[in-house]
């Protein structure tokens, strides 16, 4: 029976890299996937919920879990900080004992971030990808530190054929983004920001890769507005790149 | 809007956002190197440690089991100290506790102190006290000596004038203290040990604050790396302690644990310079230390922390700065943004918690909630936790406080929710957004929205909106349909 996965493509990935999306459902196919998109999802409610408004956040949630219960299918997103919310999050929003409770549960442990469901549910490391290029990696935080996911994305990256994966110094260093923050503090959300486009200026790579669209609105912001030809790339980008091109 | 200068008095309102958009540029330059240093020193420390998570797990047990079972250790602090010869005093609130220890200092007529690094005497703005109060009190810590001089406070737990450049403290004291004073860190200590040396030898009373008080014997102890702690509590005829009341430990087996952490997450040291353990006055003559002893146990919001059990975790801290350390945001702003004596990820879940959220109510928000101080916390205080659960205190409020938030911000977030949670309005948005930005939108990229959005496009541009994902999908759908 063919693995089935629902595509969770989060709200920031929706409005800003719809690519991306086009890009995890190619990939996905071509590693055998057979790919669900339930239309009713919208966004996970992480910004109400980092900004104290429980019961909004929860409102939200309960969206979320209804669009995401009508299939059995894997739950697959191309955020690590969205993933983080619904499984480790969701479950205690709602009181324990409560069908909410248990169906949040129930999602939780089926949710998975893009690259952790390619290395450990798949068992896919190399995905056949070619892209001749010096990149460097970003970790996201909710991704490293709430998923615990440190080398997936690496070792995905590594097995792009040509591509040569440079460090950049304070690889696991927020970029200053985090939700709300970025427009609550902006000037301290910049200094953060421009201490990650220093870095990864001074990485010598061509582009930078992470797997989460706030890091990469972020980043990819910082980098245009200081005139930086480097390019910032969410992870499905580099893996879905095919032959020359890029 | 100077936070720096009121650093040491307890504040009535904390504008970190203010503050945050003039930090002055030297500081993130500063602290960043030292930080830095301590991080990378701290790493080989704990490489070395094999046993490293499983001490932090032991910590994280006796700090909790403490909280929990606090009202008792500290009946047998009380005890043990009363049995050593020493005297014990109980202060609910800051003005209570410098009260007493004024009122112990007039008894004695002290004239000058000499002061151990302590961050519970900043906490209840003591030297400013005393000073009222016709009592000159000398801070004697390299650190603390330089923002006393400065007219500042601490801005950070371990290292009080990180925030400074040795060319910075080189004119400090050129201008302070009429010396000629160099740019070398040598010289500079030597100018502060000569300054300090005559104060150790005629203050009539030595003030400490505590990093451990051993609950078994009613001893006090005190790590440093100056030496300065051990002159400021045996010179003096008189020593007394200020210490909150978090810092109590069972017994010499946890204290154990706990010192194996301490130097390690703070400075990267195995063990500091100097540990020292004080139990009671000197008991003969010949003896070294004071005739008298004096410990202050404060309270000072603390009992009604622990109260709550998310926000209780905050009081085990032991106070090594790691979480400022490894914060990109203390890193970017320094320790005068959290307008108090503790900064830092630290200071975000402290001060809310005894000054209440509606005078810090920013501090919650100060946070990227990247988890980092989580990750090194040496008694795994689970800070961004802590964070959201204060994030809430503020908007929505709880059974220990009233929200703090302005209305403007709940109708926003319920129409948030609004457009959220209703999937088709959720979709007609997505749809007409690409439609709004035309006027805006520059190759791709808005350089320039209106407010609210102004705060993220004032720093870097934001993509364009392109939500099209769903009609690809439908397309495709349609054609499979046919097919």
């Amino acid at each position: 029976m063919p693995i089935k996965a629902q595509l969770f493509i989060t709200c920031l990935a929706e409005q800003f890299y719809p690519q991306v999306l086009v890009q995890m459902v190619d990939l996905l196919e071509r590693l055998g996937v057979n790919v669900e998109f339930p239309p009713e999802q919208t966004c996970c409610g992480q910004p109400m919920f980092n900004s104290g408004f429980q019961s909004e956040a929860r409102g939200i949630a309960t969206q979320w879990l209804r669009a995401f219960s009508r299939s059995e299918a894997a739950i697959v997103s191309p955020s690590g900080s969205c993933v983080d919310m619904v499984r480790h999050h969701y479950p205690a929003m709602f009181p324990e004992g409560t069908p909410e409770h248990e169906l949040a549960r129930e999602l939780a442990g089926r949710t998975f971030e893009f690259s952790e469901f390619l290395v450990h549910s798949l068992k896919v490391t190399d995905v056949g990808a070619y892209f001749p290029h010096k990149v460097t990696y970003h970790a996201s935080c909710h991704l490293l530190r709430g998923l615990g996911l440190r080398e997936e994305a690496k070792q995905l990256l590594s097995a792009v054929h040509d591509l040569e994966l440079v460090p950049l110094a304070d690889e696991e260093t927020c970029c200053g983004f985090g939700g709300m923050f970025s427009v609550i503090y902006p000037e301290v959300s910049r200094a953060m920001m421009e201490a990650k486009v220093r870095n990864i200026m001074a990485s010598g790579a061509g582009a930078v890769v992470a797997c989460d669209a706030g890091c990469l609105m972020n980043i990819a912001g910082g980098l245009r507005k200081v005139g930086s030809q480097v390019r910032a790339l969410h992870l499905i980008e580099v893996l879905a790149a095919q032959g020359g091109a890029s | 809007m100077n936070q720096e200068a009121h650093i040491s008095e307890t504040p009535t309102y904390i504008g970190f956002g203010d503050y945050s958009t003039h930090v002055p540029g030297n500081i993130p330059t500063a602290v960043q190197q030292a930080t830095d240093r301590f991080l990378s020193t701290r790493a080989a420390r704990v490489a070395e440690k094999a046993n490293w998570e499983e001490l932090r797990r032991a910590a994280h047990e006796i700090r909790l089991h403490t909280l929990l079972h606090l009202d008792s250790y500290l009946e047998q602090v009380e005890r043990q100290v009363t049995k050593a010869g020493g005297h014990v005093h109980w202060a609910r609130e800051a003005a209570e506790a410098r009260t007493i220890v004024i009122d112990i200092a007039k008894r004695h007529n002290v004239k000058t102190a000499v002061k151990v690094k302590s961050m519970a005497t900043e906490e209840i703005g003591l030297n400013h006290a005393l000073e009222t109060a016709g009592i000159q009190a000398y801070e004697t810590d390299l650190g603390e000596f330089i923002i006393q001089l400065a007219g500042s406070g601490p801005s950070h737990i371990i290292v009080p004038a990180v925030h400074m450049k040795k060319e910075e403290v080189a004119t400090l004291f050129r201008e302070k203290l009429g010396v000629e004073a160099p740019a070398d860190p040598l010289r500079l200590a030597a100018i502060a040990r000569a300054t300090l040396r005559e104060r150790f030898l005629t203050a009539e009373m030595g003030v400490s604050g505590a990093n451990f008080l051993v609950a078994e014997t009613g001893t006090l102890v005190i790590v440093s790396n100056e030496g300065n702690g051990r002159m400021c509590t045996t010179l003096p005829n008189l020593h007394v302690a200020v210490v909150g009341i978090d810092k109590v430990v069972p017994d010499w087996d946890s204290l154990t644990v706990l010192l194996n952490l301490l130097a390690r997450s703070a400075t990267g040291q195995k063990l500091s310079a100097y540990t020292s353990f004080i139990t009671g006055p000197r008991r003969e003559e010949g003896e070294n230390g004071p005739q008298e002893f004096h410990l202050v146990l404060l309270d000072n919001g603390r009992s009604r922390v622990l109260q709550d059990p998310v926000g209780r975790e905050t009081l085990k801290c032991i106070r090594c700065g790691c979480c400022l350390n490894v914060c990109p945001v203390y890193k970017s702003v320094g320790g005068y943004a959290y307008g108090w004596f503790i900064s830092g990820p630290i200071g975000a879940i402290f001060s809310p918690q005894i000054l209440g959220v509606e005078a810090a109510r920013e501090l919650p928000f100060a946070s990227s909630l990247c988890g980092a101080c989580a990750d090194v916390c040496p008694v795994k205080i689970p800070i961004p936790h802590i964070l959201l659960h204060l994030r809430r205190r503020v908007v929505e409020g709880d059974q220990f406080e009233s929200p703090a938030a302005p209305a403007v911000l709940r109708t926003g977030a319920r129409l948030g929710r609004l457009a959220l949670a209703t999937p088709w309005l959720y979709r007609l948005g997505t749809r007409l957004l690409p439609l709004l930005q035309v006027p805006l939108k520059r190759d791709g990229w808005l350089p320039a929205l209106p407010p609210p959005l102004n705060r993220w496009t004032k720093v870097r541009p934001l993509p364009a909106f392109a939500g099209r994902f769903r009609q690809w999908w439908g397309k495709r759908q349609g054609i499979r349909d046919r097919v």
